[in-house]
């Protein structure tokens, strides 16, 4: 089985700010990466800055940057058609069969996915719920090993130092561009960091939750 | 959209009121509320596409306004807008946004249902 990266969080944007500097480095081996993309982020409070979409205009365009992110980063992507906020509501069983049919297609050899209850958003819950459940529901012979992505605040008390941490300096310049791609979304907070004289120089916790991009090995 | 001025949205109201309209409203404080500030909750509520008609309708305020609209069976009532566009599909759409742009509400009305 060659190597194969599946990506599974449910937002644009999610891929630029968890893990672009991972993808960036599986891609410079030539690993292909595909993403699967859980929604369009309809629901998203961000609207730009100064804001310049409505709530019936964001998807449309949340879907743009997507593919713009997508196209920086070299990977393949494949919507899924869930609606933003709403993807906990959904049967698990069924998300979790379609993800594993179209993981079967695939066969990847890793999955990249939120950690269940670790993930702060309801989205990110539950979108890391289902494709855990996918990849337990295939063979174990064809199971990849599963990265899960804790964010909350609480995470190393409770499940322990993560056992993979990447520092992704060599890839930051185009981690950024990943997560500019996110117009709608990032203008407001990377002002911040481009405004800074001194972008290298920084310490600040949001430059460190950018540089190391940290991950749990999911155990079946 | 633009800075809500209350005589346009006010008329753009009544041009839907008496008909079967859709109703699209929400209000959020976002999903990280909790996350970047202990003392806070998470508080949100979202309905898509109820069908209603309503008889009377008002825009009220300055600088940020409610909107409410009395419907055949009950009400349906929005605080906070500030901004408010007539679309190319001809659906109202209003929302408030915080300083830095974040859509803090919305109320939408339209005649087909919204996507």
């Amino acid at each position: 089985m060659g190597q194969h990266v599946a990506i599974i969080l449910p937002h644009p944007d999610d891929e630029a700010f968890g893990c672009s500097g991972t993808i960036l480095e599986f891609r410079e081996k030539d690993i292909p990466v595909t993403y699967f993309c859980g929604t369009l982020g309809e629901m998203g409070r961000n609207m730009g800055s100064p804001f310049f979409a409505n709530r019936e205009t964001l998807p449309e365009i949340r879907k743009e940057e997507l593919q713009d992110a997508c196209k920086e980063l070299d990977i393949n992507l494949e919507m899924l058609g869930y609606r933003d906020k709403t993807l906990e509501f959904e049967d698990r069983n069924e998300v979790a069969k379609d993800l594993k049919q179209r993981l079967e297609e695939i066969e990847p050899s890793l999955v990249i996915t939120f950690y269940p209850g670790h993930a702060v958003h309801p989205d990110h819950d539950a979108m890391g719920a289902a494709a855990i459940k996918a990849v337990e529901m295939m063979d174990e012979s064809k199971r990849p090993e599963v990265w899960a992505k804790a964010i909350t605040h609480n995470r190393r008390e409770l499940l322990g130092e993560p056992d993979i941490v990447r520092d992704v300096e060599d890839y930051f310049e185009g981690k950024m561009r990943a997560i500019e791609a996110h117009r709608s979304q990032a203008e407001g907070m990377m002002k911040q960091f481009r405004d800074s004289p001194n972008l290298k120089e920084i310490n600040s916790e949001g430059r460190k939750l950018l540089k190391y991009e940290e991950f749990y090995k999911w155990t079946f | 959209m633009e800075t809500i001025q209350i005589d346009h949205v006010q008329k753009a109201l009544e041009d839907l009121a008496h008909k079967d309209v859709y109703i699209h409203l929400e209000t959020t404080n976002g999903a990280y509320a909790r996350h970047f500030d202990s003392n806070a909750y998470n508080v949100g509520a979202f309905i898509r596409n109820a069908q209603v008609k309503y008889t009377q309708a008002k825009i009220i305020g300055h600088e940020s306004y409610r909107v409410g609209l009395k419907t055949q069976l009950g009400w349906i009532y929005a605080e906070g807008l500030t901004d408010w566009e007539l679309d190319d599909q001809g659906r109202l759409l209003m929302a408030g946004h915080d300083n830095e742009g974040r859509l803090m509400v919305a109320l939408e009305i339209s005649e087909t249902p919204f996507k």
